[in-house]
């Protein structure tokens, strides 16, 4: 083999290793520096997140998506954006005129689908989420109608789970925008939640739900319902509920 | 309780505990601001450091910020104490303090450490500018090994980040080779997993190990799960090298991370047993970073920077081979901007060395907080001046699993090329015999040429 055919045996390499990750793999370097186009290009990405960190929640555009099925829209006690970002205690508390609406029943499950650090991630994959998890429920659970909250953050899940008296929650909830993923969706499972008193640790976490890059709406939602079964038999989630199989965290890192 | 006061511009302040104090006297922060804590003007922050300046370092060991009753950090950091190490110090002021520091020279800052409390360190630093902060802890040598000796002078390592967001073998060992190829991976080749099934954790580790053994690096492998999966991988023969754990600085917090002192024991003699370090035995990883106590509700009422240290009373129990501060990690509600999120690299690597940890940082923003990658420049250069042991690197500086930026790559070697510092030795001697290391000891470019290493690509694009 020549030198030259060994050059390029190995400069075909990046673009084939790359069909694995997103990750800014084999950029080569300027020196220690980057090339031109790599620098403007991590430059751009991180304009597109600091963007949709920003973007409005459109509750009808998961309504929509939901095709039918019941809704209730709240929001957090975080009256904008700005606040939001800085006041995380408002973002997990209802806003006190919401909790009124909610509807209070024998519920198994409560769905919520929360804008959390990126509308864009809900309004892609939210309502597709809760139909393909409600699926694969046991027929006799008692689905509370979906709540979409605004400014909201995980634990106000808690909160909303409380007020209706449902049994466990799950939070659907558009992770933090990477520069390579903008519309990452993160699922939290809770039994028997109690706000103030619920912590990190009591929670079971599946993150990056994002097809066709990250887990499909299938995997995700086989992984959360058999989760959920097993929540119900043994009347816990977070670190003391562990899955066998794969796919399940106890997060330490939450919104 | 005692009430500490000042006078300055003609106005009278009181601070009702040391608690108190210590949190106006804090640099300005979003999350001390959340938590309630923070002073209320800039002449009371001033004030209070006023007033701190006079407070007796001994004033720590009979005012804990959080009681001894209710607190097992507390009671960690006051029954280890040691009074004899302390003795060099235990006239002194915290005004005093600084001024002592400033002038000790290593061996001195070293004999120091064991007889140091968090509290107290926390303190001084509130009198301490970013200046200050990185002449003291540069004289700072804390050395630690398992297969690659970390914090000699002159020295940076790197740890590899080869996170993917499904934990696919491939993309991670694709990322690896990239890492591997700019030189990276002497602090631990470290992957934060998307589960923490002990299967997909075994998977990765395995993935590690294998890339590790037929390549004979000296370096030490970790998965960042939950020290429970740790163990249990453990028991059932998994290649763990290095146990992982998030702390915090009090009982509540790291019950929160579902951790107690007592699994940690049970972790660290669980990891010491295995015995598979080859030139050290610190088994241990931890990693930290104001805010997780505030985040978790679990502060009492103590400022965010202090409670970081307390954290490192915990790490310091079990000798880690890293500690690692993940800085700008949990977003602008606890550091707003590039400003504080530089203040607290500074603070958390000043504290984390003097207590005599092994200290290194994720220099890193999200994208909801006000930074970019001109503060990680910042950052990464004044750490690099003031010693730090390692820092955490990602493709490009953007981690895909964990959506946040950090250092490159091409950071680390920038830092090494402008302040002439090199990787870990056993790692660098590495570097040279698969000829990654130029004749100036820099990393070599070999991306446009073969190299043994991209067989590891090769398999995979094949």
């Amino acid at each position: 083999m020549t030198i030259s055919q060994e050059v390029s045996v190995d400069r075909d390499l990046w673009p084939s290793l790359r069909r694995h990750t997103q990750a800014r793999i084999g950029l080569g370097r300027a020196g220690t520096g980057l090339p031109t186009h790599h620098r403007l290009e991590l430059q751009a990405a991180h304009a597109a997140a600091r963007d949709a960190v920003h973007s409005p929640f459109e509750p009808d555009v998961v309504a929509t998506a939901l095709r039918g099925e019941p809704t209730v829209r709240v929001r957090s006690a975080a009256p904008d954006r700005l606040t939001y970002l800085q006041r995380p205690d408002l973002g997990r508390r209802l806003d006190p005129a919401d909790r009124a609406h909610l509807p209070v029943g024998e519920w198994d499950v409560v769905f919520v689908v929360a804008d959390g650090l990126s509308s864009r991630a809900v309004h892609e994959h939210g309502a597709a989420m809760v139909r393909a998890t409600t699926a694969l429920l046991p027929t006799a659970w008692q689905v509370a109608p979906v709540v979409l909250a605004e400014q909201a953050r995980v634990a106000l899940g808690d909160d909303v789970a409380s007020a209706m008296g449902a049994e466990m929650v799950v939070v659907l909830v558009g992770e933090r925008p990477g520069m390579s993923a903008a519309d990452s969706l993160g699922a939290y499972l809770t039994y028997r939640p109690k706000p103030g008193v619920t912590t990190d640790a009591d929670r079971n976490c599946l993150s990056n739900i994002r097809p066709p890059l990250g887990l499909t709406y299938e995997t995700a939602a086989a992984k959360l319902a058999g989760l959920m079964g097993r929540a119900r038999e043994l009347e816990i989630t977070g670190v003391g509920l562990k899955d066998e199989s794969d796919h399940m965290e106890v997060s330490e890192r939450l919104l | 309780m005692s009430t500490y006061t000042s006078t300055l511009g003609g106005r009278h302040y009181r601070f009702g505990s040391l608690a108190r104090l210590l949190a106006a006297a804090s640099p300005e922060r979003s999350g001390d601001r959340l938590a309630g804590l923070a002073a209320e003007s800039a002449q009371e922050r001033v004030a209070a450091r006023w007033a701190l300046a006079d407070v007796p370092l001994t004033a720590f060991l009979a005012e804990p910020v959080i009681p001894y009753e209710t607190d097992d950090v507390t009671r960690l950091i006051l029954d280890t104490h040691d009074t004899g190490a302390f003795a060099a110090v235990a006239g002194l002021s915290v005004g005093g303090f600084r001024e002592w520091l400033l002038a000790a020279d290593t061996s001195q800052l070293a004999a120091l450490a064991p007889g140091l409390t968090p509290e107290m360190v926390a303190a001084v630093s509130k009198l301490m500018g970013n200046a200050d902060l990185v002449a003291v802890a540069r004289k700072v040598s804390v050395v630690t090994a398992f297969r690659s000796t970390i914090g000699l002078p002159g020295r940076l390592a790197t740890r590899l980040q080869p996170n993917h967001p499904t934990d696919d073998p491939a993309g991670v060992a694709a990322a690896l080779l990239d890492g591997l190829l700019l030189g990276s991976g002497d602090a631990v080749i470290g992957i934060n997993p998307a589960t923490d099934s002990p299967k997909a954790v075994r998977d990765l580790l395995e993935l590690l190990d294998g890339v590790i053994q037929r390549y004979a690096i000296p370096t030490q492998s970790c998965v960042l799960s939950h020290v429970t999966t740790s163990m249990d991988l453990m028991e059932r023969g998994a290649p763990v090298d290095l146990v992982f754990q998030s702390v915090a600085g009090t009982q509540a917090a790291n019950a929160s991370f579902g951790v107690t002192l007592g699994l940690l024991d049970e972790a660290y003699e669980a990891a010491k047993a295995l015995g598979r370090g080859t030139v050290g035995s610190n088994v241990m990883y931890f990693e930290t970073g104001q805010g997780s106590a505030l985040s978790a509700d679990a502060h009492h009422g103590v400022d965010q920077q202090t409670v970081e240290a307390r954290a490192y009373a915990v790490a310091r129990r079990y000798d880690p081979l890293l500690v690692n501060t993940v800085v700008g990690f949990i977003g602008p509600e606890y550091l707003y901007d590039g400003r504080q999120i530089l203040r607290a690299a500074l603070e958390d690597h000043f504290c984390g060395k003097v207590l005599g940890l092994p200290m290194g940082l994720d220099i890193c923003y999200t994208n909801h907080a006000d930074a970019d990658d001109d503060d990680i420049a910042t950052m990464l250069t004044m750490l690099g001046v003031a010693g730090a042991s390692f820092v955490i690197c990602t493709p490009g500086g953007d981690d895909i699993m964990l959506n946040y930026q950090s250092a490159s790559y091409h950071d680390a070697l920038y830092l090494r090329e402008v302040l002439g510092l090199r990787p870990a030795p056993e790692f660098e001697a590495w570097l040279d015999s698969i000829g990654l290391l130029g004749e100036g000891g820099e990393i070599r470019d070999v991306s446009g040429t073969t190299h043994p290493l991209t067989a590891i690509g090769r398999e995979l694009a094949a």
